[in-house]
């Protein structure tokens, strides 16, 4: 059990440093890895990210987000009451981190959301080795292993080719993923002007702010029937609503790593699912658990039972934290309540 | 094998027919024989091989996985062969993904029972996630794709100028990989010389009535009306060729289910096709849904599931008679055949459907909500609303405008509060989608029965929430749901009918219950009582 961390019905915290790590309910202090709005809540005393990670809450949340705000680089040291605190790049979506904690010759390491695969639009996941491992299990079930991404954007554009004339409407989450999809469809060579739902142009232009080469971009707008053939990128709460209404026969596709199971997939109304996660798979999550080397894991959310269950096979302590309130990024965009669970 | 499995999954996941069918041209029109005629045979269910079983691929999975994984990824996963084709060691770079579907079918074919699982594994290895689902789909037996046999006729005639009512004709008469078939569709080669002498007719759908409109527009007088009986529709159909007599039993979208009723075909003594309802008929009287239930998807039937549940047709329509096609005659020429061909038949399995005598709408509403006033009590139980068909009419394909509508009776509603739940599987599995919902006695709630539709994939989710977040006990799989007078979920449950059951802990079965509002409203504390559905079953059998 580790000395720097403990579970408060607020969230993680750090009893020697007095702060909170992705705190669910307003706190005095607070450290947030990543800015989806399961993890960046608005309401805290003063606020620990990255820059990234606080320009993207100020965009989202408004200005007056948290009382105040204090950025950090990865990889500087900062020292709280005698607890060294750094934050590594966790590779989910622009500015997310992983938050080191070390004090008497322990490490513990909490996680946020994390991915090992390739994403051109954010610094790729460092491993840190630690004795506590603090986890996610979003796709935490040998059944989630998700292909190379390159695939398919591949299946994307031949769902294209094979309907030229139908708006093919892509279901992918305003922060992270709609990014992600646009530079990996520019990498695959595709050129043009790709459409986008309100809720998603903010943090876009920020992306492309950041130097981001995410190629012609433009709102949707008034627009429907006349972008027959084109790419639509929108919140996949939006894909079955009023709002979709307005194309012609669309083709709609889901960009999230649960369309790996057909039966969310069909839930979830995709004719076209892509698998395509900012989260790690199991066969990443396994690997990831053994190369930080943690004699002690804690699982934050997700499929905590499997990974448990797996950990404990391979000789390390691991315990579910249940914890509630994750797992429900970016509910925010649509405007009926988006009825995705995580991702 | 890439192709094929390419087809399914584009299939599984569209919902327009259209697009359907489209895929399925387009994967006739590219994909070369043998293979496009065994996808076919998959499709339309007249594959010739021994599935592999259940058991077989379990095992399969279990010399390579951790059974506790395993359970957990079933449980999420809700489908076996996905959870098997997901879970599978990933293959090496290298494998030889390119299987043909004709290779993979004549090996199983030819493979003994205890070669096919290593046959299985060996493909297994060589395919991605994708064609593994498929391949186990296929060596199963139950691909469940949303293609009818009709679905795939229509695609095939669009590949050539012929039309889909001539396949039919030929259908049964060709086997796998239908070489000939595609020949003559295509125009390489003349129509295949045998007819079907029992071919299926597709049949003629009705739209649902609109109180507030139809009965305003529509003439009592040029209507007859018919029980909706709650079986499933099928069509007999029975033909000489030569000496032999053809008897077929075809399900309403065309898919033949004659090998799982082998104890209805003795009585097809006839040369003419029956459009009727296939019901479960015990001792004279017809049993509920359920017990039908219990023979469907399945592929044969022996001989202790025939005597416990014999089935039976109860006919509405004769579609053709010795050579004549009967269509185009108006429904009470028809009508005046089938009743000579039953009488004629005296079969204890085929009667008719009677029809519901009324002077007016008023009079028809009357023995809808109240069969049981027109007919002994298993036959009224059996009732789920009556049909009006224009007795002018003919027998046309499909759904035409105005002439056949249902009517069905309204449910019977009550309040009661979530108790339980469970993981549902299928399209439902992973979430909490299968309630066991109750009533309160005295001040104690008792369990009266289990729903796990009716509500929409948006209610699901915000059921399920509330399930995870109000969770007081675990058992297994199953939940236990927090419910104090003032904390709980309150669902609004829609049935049919009610029984008594020694099964059931209140005494009551419920026929049908689905979900029919959440209501966030009520507390618990406002649900219905027992009393009332004691009420409502002492009313019902009066």
């Amino acid at each position: 059990m580790s000395s720097l961390l403990t579970l408060t019905p607020e969230g993680l915290y750090c009893p020697a440093a007095a702060l909170h790590i992705d705190p669910v309910r307003p706190v005095p202090r607070a450290v947030i890895t990543h800015a989806h709005s399961d993890h960046a809540r608005a309401g805290h005393g003063a606020v620990l990210a990255t820059r990234e990670t606080l320009d993207i809450m100020a965009l989202r949340l408004g200005d007056a987000f948290a009382g105040s705000r204090q950025a950090l680089a990865y990889g500087t040291t900062l020292m709280i009451d005698g607890i060294r605190l750094w934050l590594a790049p966790a590779g989910h979506v622009l500015g997310s981190a992983q938050v080191v904690l070390e004090a008497g010759g322990e490490r513990a390491v909490v996680s946020g959301d994390y991915k090992r695969q390739a994403d051109p639009t954010c610094a790729p996941f460092e491993l840190v080795q630690c004795d506590t491992f603090v986890t996610e299990a979003t796709f935490g079930l040998p059944v989630f292993r998700h292909p190379p991404i390159a695939g398919e954007i591949a299946r994307l554009l031949a769902s294209r080719a094979l309907f030229p004339g139908r708006t093919h409407l892509v279901g992918a989450y305003s922060l992270g993923k709609a990014q992600r999809l646009l530079a990996e469809l520019r990498a695959a060579g595709y050129e043009r002007t790709v459409y986008l739902h309100g809720a998603l142009e903010k943090v876009t232009a920020y992306y492309m702010g950041q130097g981001q080469a995410l190629g012609p971009v433009e709102p949707v707008g008034g627009r429907g029937k006349e972008l027959a053939g084109e790419i639509v990128i929108c919140p996949p709460g939006d894909l079955a609503g009023r709002w979709a209404r307005r194309f012609a026969d669309p083709v709609t596709a889901v960009a999230s790593g649960w369309m790996r199971v057909r039966a969310r997939a069909r839930q979830r109304g995709a004719a076209l699912p892509l698998i395509i996660s900012d989260h790690v798979d199991w066969p990443d999550l396994c690997r990831t658990v053994e190369e930080t080397g943690a004699s002690d894991i804690w699982v934050t959310h997700g499929a905590e039972e499997a990974l448990c269950h797996w950990c404990k096979t391979v000789g390390r302590n691991a315990r579910p934290l249940h914890m509630i309130g994750y797992g429900e990024e970016e509910a925010d965009s649509s405007p009926a309540p988006d009825t995705a669970s995580a991702e | 094998m890439k192709a094929f499995a390419r087809l399914l999954d584009s299939l599984a996941f569209e919902t327009s027919r259209n697009a359907r069918e489209a895929l399925l041209v387009d994967y006739f029109t590219r994909t070369p024989d043998p293979d496009r005629g065994y996808a076919l045979a998959a499709i339309t269910g007249t594959l010739d091989f021994r599935a592999a079983k259940p058991a077989l691929l379990k095992a399969l999975i279990g010399e390579r996985s951790d059974p506790v994984l395993f359970a957990l990824s079933y449980d999420f996963v809700g489908d076996l062969s996905e959870t098997i084709a997901l879970m599978w060691p990933a293959p090496p770079r290298e494998a030889d993904a390119d299987l043909r579907l004709a290779a993979v079918v004549e090996a199983l074919a030819r493979a003994s029972r205890s070669d096919a699982p290593r046959l299985i594994a060996e493909w297994l290895d060589a395919l991605d996630e994708t064609g593994r689902w498929a391949l186990l789909k296929l060596v199963t037996g139950g691909l469940r794709v949303g293609v009818s046999a009709r679905l795939a006729k229509t695609a095939l005639a669009r590949l050539g100028s012929v039309p889909v009512d001539e396949i039919e004709d030929v259908w049964n008469t060709l086997k796998a990989p239908y070489l000939q078939l595609f020949a003559w569709i295509e125009g390489r080669a003349g129509k295949p010389e045998s007819r079907d002498p029992a071919p299926f007719r597709p049949p003629m759908l009705a739209h649902p009535l609109d109180e507030a409109k139809d009965f305003d527009q529509l003439a009592a007088s040029d209507f007859v009306a018919e029980w909706k009986w709650d079986g499933i529709r099928v069509q007999a159909a029975a033909g000489r060729d030569g000496e032999t007599l053809h008897r077929r039993l075809y399900s309403r979208s065309g898919d033949d289910i004659t090998a799982a009723f082998p104890d209805l075909l003795e009585d097809l003594r006839f040369d003419g096709a029956i459009d009727g309802e296939l019901l479960v008929v015990r001792d004279g009287e017809v049993q509920p849904f359920s017990e039908l239930q219990r023979r469907l998807n399945r592929k044969t039937a022996d001989a202790k599931l025939i005597q416990a549940l014999p089935v039976a047709i109860r006919a509405y329509d004769l579609l053709a008679e010795d050579g004549l096609d009967l269509r185009p005659l108006s429904f009470l020429q028809r009508r005046e055949r089938l009743e000579a061909l039953v009488r004629r038949l005296q079969s204890p399995r085929i009667d008719l459907s009677p029809l519901i005598t009324f002077a007016d709408w008023p009079g028809l509403a009357s023995a809808r909500s109240e069969p049981s006033s027109r007919l002994q009590p298993a036959d009224a139980a059996a009732v789920e609303g009556v049909m009006l068909k224009r007795a002018a009419a003919p027998y046309v394909a499909g759904r035409p405008k105005g002439e056949w509508f249902k009517w069905k009776r309204d449910p019977f509603l009550i309040d009661a509060v979530l108790m339980y739940a469970q993981r549902g599987h299928g399209k439902r599995s992973s979430y909490y989608s299968d309630y066991t919902f109750g009533v309160w006695l005295g001040a104690e709630l008792v369990p009266v029965g289990k729903a796990y539709f009716g509500f929409t994939d948006e209610e699901l989710i915000l059921i399920d929430r509330f399930i995870r977040a109000n969770t007081v006990g675990r058992f297994g799989p199953v939940r236990e749901v927090a419910r104090l007078p003032d904390k709980g979920l309150v669902l609004e449950v829609a049935f049919e009918g009610l029984n008594r059951s020694s099964r059931h802990k209140s005494g009551l079965a419920m026929r049908f219950p689905r979900v029919s509002r959440l209501r966030w409203d009520k507390t618990p504390a406002e649900a219905d009582r027992i009393e009332s559905l004691e009420a409502l079953l002492s009313a019902t059998r009066a």
